[in-house]
């Protein structure tokens, strides 16, 4: 990317690549598709959510096949944006702070790399219960994997991946909350940049450090 | 078959039982009795049901024992299941025959697991059965069952059990099995009469010096359907793995319990806090300020 | 049976040995239950293998297979010694009190008059000493030394407790709680009933366990009373009415005997069957025989059996042989002196002995009709099916025809059960595609032979042209044509002997009871047990009345059960010598002061005094035998024979091989084999789940047992390595089989004579066409010998060797 690249907006900081928003929106839309099916074999007052997908029987055939998908995906998120996430001793200044934060007052919070602690909790947090949800998924797709465990391992195999769905739907309620709330960031998934103020707002650290990139990458550019 | 102008008592996922539910009638319940003690392994009833049912099993293998099929399938709905057993208190052998089959629990498992309205049914006569019109094969039900019973066709990919000749109940008939049975080691009426009778069969293996004689009408389930006369109901396991105190797992009742409630709760209560947060809070927005000390850094890199 | 399935629930004690009745008649056995269950009858199974029924008995013992006259007549000796004899029933109505002529004797496994090089007996010194009127005589004390029961008591001294175990490796605690148990029923109101089949006749010595076992019910007064008696379990729907019906080489319908080439006329033919009385005052009922015989002829060649030609006497065929029995059947075969076989119903590759043999034997024929709704191995022992039929079909220049018959569902008729019952039934469906009944094809050839002897003469063509054809359609005569003509009908009116004016029987009308018979060419009947099945009054066999007034089991009028509709055989016995009943709550019938009446009909004449007439009215003595005079090839008592291949020697004659009057064929000694070569002992049998080699065509009985096994027990197996459901290969002096394993608990080594005896259990039921696995059959093993009376194969004993295999190269 040449820096004059930059200047196509003059005040955008760019934020993800072509191909990290494509892996995200797979991942997203994944998700979602699995949280609808899902909830609505979770609980007879959802049900009626398998139309969505043509009925209680395609429903149930086609969610293990979205799990494999979203296992991919977020694995390919992971995988690009693992050694970002990896916790430090702002995160834990970060995490103290947090009301402060949910007060929107970050001026007096110390100031945030490429992810703040929340982030980096939502991502970790997927993570873990990705793994959760593929494997207990794995043990009731009973259309291939049956035989391989013992009735009692998918009773806990279905309340384990119960359990994590619900966990992994409020995590991406938070998720797509602080989207929300957080205006500006939404750009950042569709358009691949953010504005610099929102990066000053929401990242400094982050940004101060792409400021500096490109000066430091000069030499041998 | 859930068709049949039976009356529903409950039905799988749906709120509540069913709109005007009957609760289940005590005068009305059926029952089949299978008399272990009077049971020869003959297989009549196998061949029954698969006749009955209109049902065809693959001709197997054998593989050392007696027992064919090996196991329940989507086709074979019973299954006489043959135990060799050294009694060591008497010093003699005893084989142990049971006909393993669905025992239309009245606090029946894969009801409680099943997540499709209307695919899992018991009538007010107290049996079990799957609709298969409803039923959309994710195997809950197996998973619900504590007698290890329903099986998923790898063909039409949907449940199957025996239904307790709902078909031949309706109509005032007995099951084909209890039918087809030479001995009568399978009775069928009204629970009540089934219990009479077993309480007289107790009676006669009692003063054969089967002292633990007795009737396995487990109530962990509720009761069941289909009872069992047992020379020994003091150790129910001892005949093919019969649960001694069968119950819906409580991992079940804990998925389909506690989980499923606290669970819709909890996703509703973080929705709902964002809701309320962006409420008080507003919009978290990039102010001018912002913009003017971010482009300063971004300047600061040219 | 003497008696029948629904009186079986009358009992107090089931003894179910040379049987397994749950398994081969599960559906018999619901009156076993229904005894256990109503009257608290105990149940003892006796077998080499823990059977299904064992799993529903009271009681089990294991037996080593083929010793089960050690067996009974060491429970004969229990009974004597212990006193637990019906005394009064053994004293009146058994042949105890009768003296045996001198001369007579028993040493070391034979009796007197052994020629070893015949391997037969003269019979002349097993015989009753007469008086001057040719009545045996008696001594009613008892005390005589030669009188039956004496003979009896010092013939079974040597069977005690111990030496019992010794041959029969039943446990001697086992052994004394059963004859305890069975001891009990010697009170004149307890009673037990024997159920046994195959388990007892496939032996070398079939006939004598049965009558054994008999004996040991005439001593506890079990004959004749409801929930008692000898009840054989017919191993097919209708086999009871193919010996009714007489379908062996030398007998005619209901029991009557073919002449042999050593009776050239009729006076000759009757002196041997004349059946004299040996006690005064008796009722020998086979003294009818003449009546019976000569309405049998009437209704073969009707008008053309006369007076004058002896009633056609020289139309029949006559022995030069004792039989014609299977076994010999097929050893002409082998020797290629028998050369065109028809086999309709039947499927002899699978089910006679030495399966080799039996493939060699009808590759030497010149043709082979196979009459069968189903498709054979027989029809098919040309082809090649690898390792289970190794045949090579270039070399076989056997033609045959295969003619596909009506199944029993597709027919009418009626079927003859165990309990002597013909129960009619109608077709459930009609026969399809060119299937033909078997009477179609039988009547076919009749008409075809009929013309060629009409058109070319021959050597004796008598016989055939004037064999009676009245039938509606001489084509396909109908079921009940046929059955109309087996009752019998009156040729001639016979007038009252007590007023001439009137008619005792009206010429035209059916004969109404056998007692009707007469030998004046006045009445016809097919078969005069069957008389008064199919009366004026209607098809009796077609009645479906399920009342049971008397709450017993009669069922009087449903179905006609022979001989006269009469329920249970020798009833009579059932009541003291002043006609009460030993058992009031369970009497088939009563002497009222004038009659006998009650539920059943009486086996005796209805106005027969109790105190003069003796009840068993069959036999000449009018009282049970228990000393058989000259009547069976191999002993008027049963003595314990090992069979002819058997793991240790004969305990109580060890010099001696097998049944020594059984007869066995050149060549097939020499393939009998040892106990060092084949050491483990081996037995055959039906499943449940199969019958015969029927029902592996069908798929469902396929999938209830879909692969050939056999069974062994865990020490064997451990011995031997093999793992349960692994291959193993099982060979005979005769052959091999390859099956899978099925280690079980159910078998057990047994000690017999201090040595350890392992079973193996080979069920039949496999072949190499069907619905099932292919399998090898049980008589690929099997030896060629029968039993010395009927030449019943010895399929229940037998030697074997087995080792663990992978399996069959073709399959």
């Amino acid at each position: 990317m040449s820096p004059s690249n930059d200047t196509i907006e003059r005040h955008a900081v760019s934020r993800y690549t072509t191909g990290a928003r494509l892996n995200h929106w797979v991942t997203a839309i994944s998700l979602i598709l699995l949280a609808l099916s899902g909830m609505a074999l979770f609980t007879p007052s959802l049900f009626f959510l398998t139309g969505l997908f043509g009925g209680g029987t395609l429903t149930r055939e086609i969610h293990p096949w979205i799990g494999v998908v979203l296992f991919f995906s977020f694995a390919g998120l992971f995988v690009r944006f693992v050694r970002l996430n990896l916790w430090n001793a702002d995160d834990t200044r970060w995490m103290r702070n947090l009301g402060a934060v949910m007060r929107a007052d970050e001026e007096n919070v110390a100031e945030v790399g490429k992810y703040n602690a929340g982030q980096k909790l939502v991502f970790w947090g997927m993570s873990l219960l990705i793994l959760v949800l593929i494997t207990s998924g794995l043990a009731i797709w009973d259309e291939y994997f049956f035989a391989y465990t013992t009735i009692d391992q998918k009773r806990f195999a279905v309340l384990a991946h119960a359990l994590a769905a619900v966990g992994a739907i409020t995590i991406w309620i938070v998720h797509v909350y602080a989207a929300i709330w957080v205006r500006g960031t939404v750009r950042a998934m569709t358009r691949g940049t953010v504005t610099a103020g929102w990066a000053y707002r929401h990242h400094r650290k982050w940004l101060r450090q792409k400021a500096a990139e490109p000066a430091q990458r000069a030499p041998g550019a | 078959m859930a068709d049949i102008a039976l009356e529903l008592a409950r039905q799988s996922a749906t709120a509540g039982g069913i709109t005007g539910a009957l609760a289940p009638k005590d005068d009305f319940q059926v029952s089949k009795l299978i008399d272990t003690s009077k049971c020869i392994g003959c297989k009549a009833c196998q061949v029954a049901c698969l006749e009955w049912n209109d049902l065809r099993e693959q001709v197997g293998v054998n593989t050392g024992v007696y027992d064919n099929p090996h196991d329940l399938t989507e086709n074979t709905w019973t299954l006489i299941r043959f135990t060799e057993w050294d009694n060591t208190a008497t010093g003699r052998l005893e084989w142990l025959i049971r006909k393993d089959g669905c025992m239309h629990c009245a606090d029946p498992g894969c009801l409680k697991a099943c997540p499709s309205p209307g695919a899992i049914v018991q009538y007010t006569n107290g049996i079990v059965d799957f609709n298969h019109s409803a039923c959309i094969g994710c195997g809950y039900c197996i998973k619900g069952c504590p007698f290890n019973i329903p099986r998923i066709s790898k063909t039409t990919e949907k449940a199957y059990k025996c239904t307790l000749c709902v078909d031949r109940v309706a109509v005032g008939q007995g099951p084909a099995c209890a039918k087809a049975c030479p001995t009568q080691a399978i009775s069928f009426g009204t629970k009540a009469q089934m219990k009479q009778l077993a309480e007289k069969r107790v009676a006669d293996l009692k003063s054969r010096g089967f002292d633990q004689a007795g009737l396995y009408d487990p109530p962990g389930v509720g009761g069941t359907h289909v009872m069992y006369v047992l020379h020994h109901n003091d150790r129910p396991q001892l005949y093919a793995s019969l649960p001694d105190n069968p119950r819906i797992s409580p991992v079940v009742e804990l998925w389909k319990g506690a989980v499923k409630y606290a669970g819709i709760a909890l996703m509703g209560v973080a929705a709902l806090t964002g809701v309320l947060h962006h409420t008080v809070m507003g919009a978290n927005r990039v102010t001018a300020r912002d913009e003017e000390e971010g482009e300063k850094i971004q300047e600061g890199r040219k | 049976m003497t008696n029948s399935w629904t009186d079986i629930k009358n009992t107090d004690l089931v003894l179910i040995m040379g049987g397994n009745a749950a398994e081969a008649h599960p559906c018999g056995f619901k009156w076993v239950t229904e005894a256990k269950a109503n009257r608290g009858a105990k149940l003892i199974v006796v077998d080499p293998r823990y059977t299904r029924s064992a799993s529903v008995a009271d009681y089990y013992a294991p037996i080593r297979q083929g010793t089960d006259i050690a067996f009974l007549l060491g429970v004969i000796a229990y009974l004597i010694k212990n006193d637990k004899i019906q005394w009064e029933y053994t004293r009146n109505y058994t042949s105890a009190p009768l003296i045996v002529k001198e001369g007579f004797g028993y040493k070391d496994g034979l009796f007197t008059g052994y020629d070893e090089s015949k391997r037969d007996y003269d019979r002349a010194s097993w015989d009753y000493e007469f008086d001057e009127q040719g009545f045996a005589k008696v001594d009613p004390t008892l005390q005589h030394p030669r009188c039956v029961w004496n003979l009896l008591k010092e013939h079974v001294a040597q069977y005690t407790p111990e030496t019992v175990s010794r041959i029969c490796g039943t446990p001697k605690e086992a052994f004394l709680k059963i004859a305890e148990m069975i001891g009990e029923t010697s009170a004149p109101d307890k009673v037990m009933t024997s159920m046994y089949a195959l388990g007892w006749t496939q032996h070398s010595k079939g006939s004598q366990n049965i009558r054994c076992m008999a004996m040991l019910q005439l001593l506890l007064g079990n004959m004749g009373m409801m929930g008692g008696g000898m009840n054989a379990l017919r191993g097919h729907s209708n086999i009871q009415g193919l010996t009714d019906l007489g379908l062996m080489s030398n007998l005619l319908p209901g029991y009557l005997t073919l002449a042999t080439d050593r009776e050239p006329d009729l006076e000759t033919y009757m002196k041997t069957r004349g059946f004299k009385p040996m006690r005064p005052g008796q009722t020998s009922f086979w003294q009818n025989y003449k009546k019976f015989f000569v309405s049998f002829q009437k209704s073969m060649w009707g008008a053309a059996a006369t007076a004058e030609n002896q009633w056609g006497y020289d139309f029949l065929p006559k022995l030069d042989l004792p039989s014609y029995d299977v076994l010999r059947a097929f050893e002409l075969m082998h020797q290629g002196k028998m050369n065109g076989y028809f086999c309709q119903g039947f499927n002899p590759l699978m089910s006679f002995p030495n399966k080799n043999k039996i493939r060699a034997a009808l590759g030497k024929l010149k043709f082979l009709v196979v009459m069968d709704p189903l498709q054979t191995e027989t029809a098919r022992f040309w082809e090649n099916h690898g390792e289970f039929n190794p045949s090579d079909p270039s070399k076989v220049q056997t033609e045959v025809f295969e003619l596909p018959t009506t199944l029993f569902a597709e027919d009418e008729g009626s079927l003859t059960n165990s309990s002597r019952w013909l129960q009619w039934h109608w077709p459930g469906q009609d026969k399809r595609f060119e299937i033909r009944s078997d009477v179609w094809v039988v009547a076919q050839i009749f008409r075809r032979l009929k013309a060629l002897y009409e058109k070319e003469g021959g050597a004796y063509p008598d016989a055939m042209k004037a064999l009676t054809w009245e039938y509606a359609n001489p084509d396909e005569p109908s079921p009940e044509e046929l059955a109309r003509e087996i009752n019998g009908k009156v040729l001639e009116d016979v007038p009252d002997p007590a007023d001439p004016s009137k008619k005792l029987l009206e010429k035209g009308k059916q004969v109404p009871a056998f007692a009707m018979l007469r030998d004046d060419g006045t009445t016809s009947s097919g078969n005069w047990i069957y008389c008064g099945c199919f009366t004026d009054a209607g098809n009796m066999m077609a009645r479906r009345d399920n009342r049971d007034p008397s709450g017993l089991g009669v069922y009087q009028n449903w179905s006609f059960s022979w001989p006269a509709n009469r329920r249970v055989l020798y009833n009579r016995a059932s009541a003291d010598l002043q006609g009460k009943p030993w058992d009031a709550k369970r009497s088939p019938i009563a002497w009222d002061g004038s009659k006998w009446s009650g539920p059943d009909i009486p086996d005796i004449a209805p106005t027969a005094k109790p105190d003069q007439v003796m009840p068993f009215i069959m036999t000449n003595e009018g009282v049970g035998r228990l000393f058989v005079r000259n009547m069976m090839k191999d002993g008027p008592f049963p003595v314990h024979y090992e069979p002819f291949e058997s793991p240790v020697a004969n305990v109580i004659a060890p010099k001696v091989r097998g049944n020594p009057a059984a007869r066995v064929f050149k060549g097939d000694m020499e393939q009998f084999g040892d106990a060092k070569e084949f050491p483990y002992a081996a037995v055959t049998y039906r499943l449940t789940e199969h019958f015969h080699y029927w029902t592996k065509h069908n798929q469902v009985n396929a999938v209830m047992q879909p692969e050939f096994f056999v069974e062994i027990s865990e020490e064997l197996a451990r011995e031997k390595g093999i793992q349960k459901g692994g291959w193993v290969r099982v060979d005979s002096a005769r052959g091999f089989v390859k099956a899978k394993a099925v280690v079980t608990k159910r078998i057990k080594p047994m000690t017999c004579d201090g040595k350890t005896v392992h079973v193996v259990g080979i069920p039949i039921h496999w072949g190499f066409i069907g619905a099932t696995k292919k399998g090898f059959g049980a008589n690929s093993l099997t030896p060629f010998v029968g039993d010395a009376n009927i030449e019943t194969p010895e399929f229940k004993a037998f030697l074997v060797d087995i080792r663990a295999d992978t399996g069959p190269a073709t399959s």
